[in-house]
């Protein structure tokens, strides 16, 4: 039997589903928190998620007879439910209403990893001239500059800012290399959200959000969101960029042991570079999270 | 008897030939993964199949010959120690903390590897193992319990034959022994020996993997009857304490320990090697390109020594060592008195000359003895297939050290001999040129060569950090004339220094143990972090970057221009 997830975890927003990706009228299924959802969506569009019985995938289904829905919530292109009692806010992310930006959902990715895991790949930067390699970095230039990090009180979120890294193709539409420069948020448990220097307009930064959906302790699936500045790539192209870089990163995290996230400072060796993860896992450890994590024995 | 983690017996958990040149495999045993490669000496290494960064399997890791990297951050770690020596998020750094995976014993023999969870038990060879050439057959997995295994084996003995149970797992039926590996608590794998190498090969390999299979699918079918074990649950253990924390500026302080003098011989005119070793054969501990080891002399002094070996071989250390006429007894000390065979007290490596490896042009510039912490250099650039290029000057031809060693290496060595001081600085001009993005030149020689080499990388565009230099010593004359006050701040205590004491000398009398070496200011041992003041640095470790931050300081002969010092002791 798998553990009951902490109140915490249950009570927050979980991304299930990319909203335009659930089909009108047919059953959809899924797993949050080791509990098998169905999702669908009614004739008005609006997507209807519940704890799910004898539902099959692909079942027909009017959303008019689900009586015991769970809570809804459509953003970012994305369905969030939750098994709890919800908070009224989804973090924000503003520039999302922006006009001039193309949004778009990038694809779900199942990863045999513990969601947390998945945000601290998300955060690490040391990893680009191995693991995404003449995309996101490339080998000699492997420095993690200096950078800082900050847990806000107010937001409740981890900020680190003034990350810099030497890329040799940033963005689909960076052709030479240069010096990028990235702002991660980690406003929610299991999402992250990333501002990188854009190379089509040096004042505005190009955004990419991970949601993670912790479906068992030890499994997630990445729900990504891209909002670019980009006026001559074409979604596809955005998309698989974006899928390749995912694509490289899942058969890393499927190699990490334990596939939980340690919070015991003393279970794994940090170095400088990881501050931003160290303030995660502190943050982690101070909400209370026990699902997806190995807590710090006390 | 139920599996245990701790089980003390050796184990085969490879063929010889699951090694082949730069692989890496992963292999299991009593529940554990394991990263067991070769290295390209020969030697085996059986780890634990986890980076200590972020627990990535290392058997997915990158076998560079003598070190392993890591696919996740490219963290190397060396053959034999499994020390980290690299870590590139932060190139500049030596990574102080002694980081080091967790690593199994380890034999080769009859054409299998061998482990055990622990050192508790000697490797013993099997009854009967001597005397024969023995062939390994194709390994046999079997989803069963290894006793169920053990006990299916014995009964493919004939009547009048009965099997002969040995301990640690192991049948002979007939002639062939079989070995059972505990994988876990219901997998094992069956491996088998032949006393010899059968005129067909092949088809005695073919005849033995369907009889094994055979008994594969016999045992696996009885397994499935029977509840599954519980899987053995390995404990990671825990990095120590301060691997947890992230140091800003280390003051490391190894202990000392006793090495022999192996070999003694003439280099060249004007250097003695000396080959330092573990009394017991074991490896010696891991060390980084450009790090020296102090040497405790006969006559109590203390001198450093940088390190010429290349990576991952650690059986012993290799220092170069010049004959000088009017050493003040260091040196002289150890060229005259200390012979092979003589037992001499080493600190563990330290590292005052990081090298970057992530330049896309390196430089090294050796003068004289200078050549030894480059030579490392070198030879990690070189396994690693980077680029760099190596400019020795000397005296004479003959005055050429390590000449068979830089002969080794695939880069570029150029070797200048004789030229007179202009034309050593028309050389240097020339070899290194503007600077451009990413290119570090590392110098290692007199103070006069030091001098000029960096007065031409000024001239010629190059920044401080991009200049790398280890002076041997200090020679500039210590002004010790003023007088101030320091704090410390963790010791909560306040101090006098007068003229003509060190801050060393006072904290001392005060009765405070501080890490020291040269005592001249050229070691780095007593650096220390300064919190307020203005320094007066007189030391040649700090580079000018460095001093100008008036954030860290040499207490063994750097003062103070203000008043007061708050230092971070």
């Amino acid at each position: 039997m798998p553990n009951a997830p902490d109140p915490i975890t249950r009570n927050l927003w979980h991304v299930v589903a990319a909203t335009d990706e659930l089909p009108l009228g047919l059953v959809e299924t899924t797993l949050l928190l080791d509990t098998r959802l169905a999702l669908t969506r009614g004739n008005d569009g609006e997507p209807v998620v519940w704890l799910r019985r004898d539902e099959e995938q692909g079942d027909e289904i009017d959303a008019g007879t689900i009586h015991d829905r769970l809570p809804v919530r459509t953003a970012y292109g994305y369905t969030w439910t939750c098994l709890g009692t919800p908070a009224d806010d989804l973090f924000p992310i503003p520039e999302f209403a922006e006009p001039d930006r193309v949004n778009m959902s990038c694809g779900s990715i199942g990863i045999h990893v513990s969601a947390p895991r998945a945000v601290e790949n998300f955060l690490d930067m040391g990893h680009f001239p191995y693991v995404h390699t003449d995309i996101l970095g490339s080998e000699p230039h492997t420095e993690v500059k200096e950078y800082d990090v900050e847990v806000s009180e107010e937001r409740d979120e981890v900020l680190a800012t003034k990350c810099r890294f030497m890329q040799p193709r940033a963005a689909k539409s960076a052709t030479t290399a240069m010096e990028v420069e990235y702002v991660y948020r980690v406003p929610h448990p299991f999402c992250s959200v990333l501002y990188k220097s854009c190379p089509e307009d040096e004042s505005r930064r190009d955004v990419i959000g991970i949601f993670l959906q912790p479906m068992t302790e030890e499994r997630c699936r990445a729900h990504l969101l891209q909002s670019m500045i980009d006026s001559t790539s074409t979604i596809t192209d955005l998309r698989r960029f974006q899928q390749t870089i995912f694509g490289q990163d899942k058969p890393i995290l499927e190699n990490q042991y334990p596939k939980k996230l340690p919070l015991d400072p003393r279970a794994e060796t940090p170095i400088r570079a990881d501050k931003s993860a160290i303030a995660y896992r502190r943050w982690l450890s101070q909400k209370g999270i026990t699902y997806g994590v190995i807590p710090q024995a006390s | 008897m139920p599996l245990s983690l701790s089980d003390p017996n050796w184990y085969p958990i490879a063929s010889s030939e699951d090694l082949p040149f730069r692989h890496v495999y992963q292999g299991q045993l009593l529940g554990r993964e394991l990263a067991v490669w070769r290295a390209d000496d020969g030697n085996v290494n059986v780890w634990e199949n986890r980076c200590l960064h972020r627990g990535v399997r290392l058997s997915i890791g990158i076998n560079e010959g003598q070190e392993l990297k890591c696919q996740y951050h490219g963290w190397r770690y060396a053959n034999r120690s499994a020390g980290c020596t690299y870590i590139p998020a932060h190139p500049a750094d030596a990574p102080a903390r002694r980081i080091e995976n967790r690593k199994y014993p380890v034999r080769e023999a009859y054409g299998l590897i061998w482990s055990a969870a622990n050192d508790e038990k000697p490797f013993a060879p099997f009854p009967g193992a001597e005397g024969q050439s023995w062939f390994a057959l194709r390994p046999m997995p079997v989803n069963a319990a290894p006793e169920d295994v053990v006990a299916g084996l014995a009964r493919l003995a004939p009547d009048d034959q009965p099997a002969d149970l040995l301990p640690g797992l192991t049948v002979r039926l007939g002639e062939i022994v079989y070995f059972v590996q505990p994988v876990d608590a219901g997998r094992a794998v069956i491996r088998g020996l032949l006393p010899e190498t059968p005129a067909d090969a092949l088809a005695a390999l073919r005849h033995h993997n369907e009889h094994l299979t055979h008994l594969r699918d016999r045992l696996e079918r009885a397994a499935a009857r029977k509840p599954a074990p519980e899987p053995l649950q390995p404990i990671y253990e825990k990095v120590s304490a301060d691997l947890a924390t992230m140091p800003d500026i280390a003051v490391p302080r190894g202990n000392t320990l006793n090495v022999v003098v192996s070999r003694k011989w003439q280099s060249a005119d004007g250097v003695i090697g000396f080959e330092l070793a573990d009394r017991d054969g074991k490896h010696l501990p891991t060390f980084q390109p450009g790090a020296h080891i102090d040497v405790h002399l006969p006559n109590g002094l203390v001198r450093q020594y940088s390190i010429t070996n290349g990576p991952g071989d650690l059986l012993s250390y290799v220092i170069g060592v010049k004959q000088e006429n009017a050493s003040k007894g260091g040196s002289k000390v150890l060229v005259e008195t200390v012979r092979e065979g003589d037992v001499l007290a080493i600190s563990e490596p330290r590292n005052n000359f990081p090298l970057r490896r992530d330049a896309t042009r390196t430089v090294l510039i050796a003068g004289g003895i200078g050549i030894t912490p480059l030579l490392s250099m070198a030879r990690f650039l070189d396994k690693s297939s980077l680029p760099y290029e190596l400019h020795y000057f000397t005296r004479n031809g003959e005055s050429v050290a390590f000449k068979s060693e830089l002969d080794a290496l695939h880069g570029a060595v150029h070797v200048h001999t004789g030229l007179a001081r202009d034309a050593i600085r028309g050389t240097i001009d020339q070899v290194l040129g503007p600077h451009q993005f990413a290119n570090h030149v590392y110098i290692c020689g007199p103070g006069a060569m030091l001098e000029m080499v960096q007065e031409t990388a000024a001239r010629l565009g190059w920044p401080d950090e991009a200049v790398h230099f280890e002076y041997f010593q200090n020679d500039k004359t210590i002004d010790a004339s003023s007088a101030f006050d320091i704090e410390l701040a963790r010791s909560a205590m306040t101090l006098h220094v007068p003229a003509g004491k060190t801050i060393l000398e006072v904290m001392r009398e005060a009765g405070l143990t501080v890490p020291s070496s040269c005592e001249q200011g050229a070691c780095g041992t007593c650096l220390t972090t300064v919190m307020e003041g203005e320094v007066d640095h007189q030391d040649v470790y700090l580079n000018k970057s460095e001093k100008a931050s008036n954030t860290c300081m040499m207490t063994c002969v750097s003062r103070a221009k203000s008043a007061r010092l708050v230092l971070d002791i």
